[in-house]
């Protein structure tokens, strides 16, 4: 039986080559009003892993999902016109999004996973403005189904994965059996652009609306964020002329 | 006399076409197609720009992975293999590319408004299939060829000759400043068929390239857009079938001239990516560059040409827009694509030349891509019509709305 659809997981992200990141001035977290997003590199992808397996014809159907407020639709709509079918947009905002974290991100794609019975779960390994690398586990652990994460290169082998990740030592393969979770990693593909034409017949596919409520959710956060500071102002150095003048100048601030 | 509508959508239009209050956020789709634009100039155009420029070097790849995208044959329907999107989205699309590289805009704008737009316009289906088609993916561009050695502006005075033998056509005569010619498959050429009608007794045909009776000229040596090809093309005994003929026969002045008129919004929008890029390196140039003290963006010598460059860009945006919403309405754009080919050209040499003068010294050596601007926006105020032709077009539709 040959897997039906696959859910890709997106995150819309800070930009990461905006100007300033700059941290809101009562250190609760960083300014996002007016910062350019879009959406994470990682989650593109994952778009385009989908997309060529669909192509290869192993899966029928990719579904792009995202959670947040109305904004993360432009993600799905970029997704859809990357060649995805369908959308879901489960909306979060205001308190919810700023408190919403990967543990209540897991358990949305879990539910939403199991609901419409997919095969596959593929998400960007990581978010590039919280580098949580979180969310693809915990989906994997809720729904209690193997995940291949950091994937490099994914094979469908009939009803099941092989999966080369990128590991410290180098590369692991292993093979796990669908339904899976993948996460992909930067060497895994790279994204096509946006075709114009694709573009035009992604104004064309659905977006489904849901809020959490609707799949069981509850997005009280566990984690209390108690305070983000800049990291430190980076300290003018000491220049010296000699090896011996740099080893008496360790040794005499206590460094050796 | 305005008349003002409101449509479904939410959006107003005065005398049929959309206000300009829309114009502050573009539809959904223009604003992603405008992106997979501006991503693909920023990663692939932008850091091959200065090479294409210094070997002369035709984006071929590049050509054919815009191609891909849909971008060379934009307003053609998706039943010939183009995009099927209007004119706005041409002229959006065109923009970004121009602003990563100058000269691929160039071929971008070229393939679309100059070849296959008169084409789409006046071609019979067949011509369509045949002479569209294959030229949608960027395997193949086309060429436009008007202007002669003895007439550019004077563009009535066609000295290529077109005379019947048989059941062919027999092209003689030469064309000059033909820009792709060194690497188009094919080319839109205008002969005359009956002398004593003047004007009138121009016609349209389609010739393949390379074919017998038609060579090339030496590639000119440009001062800008140096990644495109400009040549003469020479005829001699050139021959084609009857089929060739593009629009009845004597149409062929009114073609060119209609053909003008888009293509005008192309080369409007090439030069506003241009005049952008220069702006982006001057604005960015003023963070860094520190001078008495501070980043240079804090002279009011340099704001002040900062300014004036955002002005003469946006300025010249808003009429290109307008006139590519007025053709997509299908009303009356002629003196509007006038105003927008003058203003954004205007705006191009005018942020060329002030973003030299904001980097200095830097901004006069190749390291830096502002020379690249300079240089690359002057054709603008000159090909598809010069700024003084464009005057005399807007002055003699505004002379028409006074005519009591």
């Amino acid at each position: 039986m040959s897997p039906a659809s696959v859910f890709v997981c997106l995150s819309l992200t800070l930009l990461s080559d905006y100007p300033v990141i700059r941290v809101k001035p009562d250190n609760s977290g960083v300014v996002t009003d007016g910062v350019k997003h879009s959406m994470n590199p990682f989650c593109e992808i994952a778009v385009e892993e989908a997309v060529k397996l669909k192509e290869k014809k192993f899966i029928k159907e990719v579904v792009a999902v995202s959670c947040g407020p109305t904004q993360v639709t432009e993600t799905i709509r970029t997704a859809l016109a990357m060649g995805c079918d369908r959308g879901i947009h489960v909306e979060v905002s205001g308190k919810d999004y700023e408190a919403m974290g990967p543990l209540q991100i897991a358990k949305i794609f879990a539910a939403l996973a199991k609901k419409e019975e997919a095969s596959l779960v593929i998400l960007g390994k990581q978010a590039i403005d919280d580098d949580c690398n979180q969310t693809g586990q915990m989906t994997a652990a809720l729904l209690d189904w193997p995940q291949g994460t950091f994937a490099s290169e994914v094979t469908i082998d009939g009803e099941k994965v092989k999966v080369v990740r990128e590991i410290d030592g180098g590369l692991e393969t292993i093979k796990i059996s669908m339904p899976a979770v993948l996460t992909a990693d930067l060497r895994l593909n790279t994204p096509r652009y946006a075709t114009l034409p694709n573009i035009m017949k992604a104004k064309k596919k659905k977006i489904a609306n849901m809020k959490p409520a609707d799949l069981g959710v509850d997005m009280v956060s566990r984690v209390e964020v108690l305070r983000v500071d800049e990291p430190p102002t980076r300290l003018a150095g000491v220049k010296v002329e000699t090896v011996d003048d740099l080893v008496a100048k360790l040794k005499a601030n206590g460094t050796i | 006399p305005f008349t003002e509508e409101w449509l479904p959508s939410g959006h107003s239009t005065i005398n049929g076409c959309r206000s300009l209050s829309s114009l502050a956020e573009l539809p959904e789709m223009h604003q992603m197609m405008r992106q997979t634009c501006r991503d693909y100039a920023d990663r692939e155009l932008g850091p091959i720009a200065g090479k294409l420029d210094k070997e002369h070097l035709f984006p071929a790849q590049q050509v054919r992975e815009l191609g891909a995208m849909g971008v060379m044959a934009i307003e053609v329907p998706e039943a010939l293999g183009g995009a099927g999107m209007d004119y706005l989205a041409y002229s959006l699309a065109v923009e970004e590319i121009s602003r990563g590289c100058g000269s691929t805009g160039c071929v971008v704008s070229v393939n679309n408004s100059l070849y296959i737009g008169p084409i789409l316009k006046f071609g019979t289906q067949k011509q369509k299939e045949q002479w569209i088609t294959p030229f949608t993916t960027g395997e193949k561009v086309g060429c436009f060829a008007l202007s002669e050695p003895g007439n550019g502006s004077d563009a009535g005075a066609a000295s290529t000759l077109a005379r019947q033998e048989g059941e062919e056509w027999v092209l003689n005569g030469t064309k000059a400043w033909i820009t792709n010619s060194w690497d188009a498959s094919a080319t839109v050429i205008f002969a005359t068929t009956d002398k004593s009608l003047k004007h009138k007794g121009i016609s349209a045909f389609l010739v393949p390239m390379p074919h017998p009776g038609l060579s090339l000229g030496k590639k000119e040596d440009k001062l800008g857009i140096r990644a495109t090809s400009t040549a003469n093309l020479i005829l001699e005994d050139c021959r084609i079938p009857l089929g060739n003929m593009l629009g009845s026969r004597g149409s062929g002045f009114k073609i060119a001239m209609q053909t003008l008129d888009s293509g005008r919004i192309g080369i409007a929008s090439q030069a506003l990516g241009i005049a952008q890029a220069a702006l982006d390196c001057a604005a960015d140039y003023a963070h860094k560059r520190t001078a008495f003290g501070a980043p240079i963006g804090k002279l009011q010598a340099v704001q002040f040409k900062l300014a004036d460059m955002a002005v003469a860009v946006e300025s010249a945006r808003l009429l290109t827009w307008k006139a590519a919403m007025l053709k997509d309405a299908k009303k009356p754009f002629t003196k509007e694509a006038a105003m927008a080919k003058l203003a954004a050209s205007e705006a191009a040499t005018f942020c060329g030349h002030q973003s030299i003068q904001v980097l200095g010294g830097m901004g006069y050596v190749t390291d830096m891509p502002a020379e690249r601007h300079y240089r690359d926006a002057r054709i603008t105020e000159i090909y598809e019509g010069t700024s003084e032709i464009q005057r005399l077009v807007i002055a003699g539709q505004l002379l028409k709305e006074y005519a009591s």
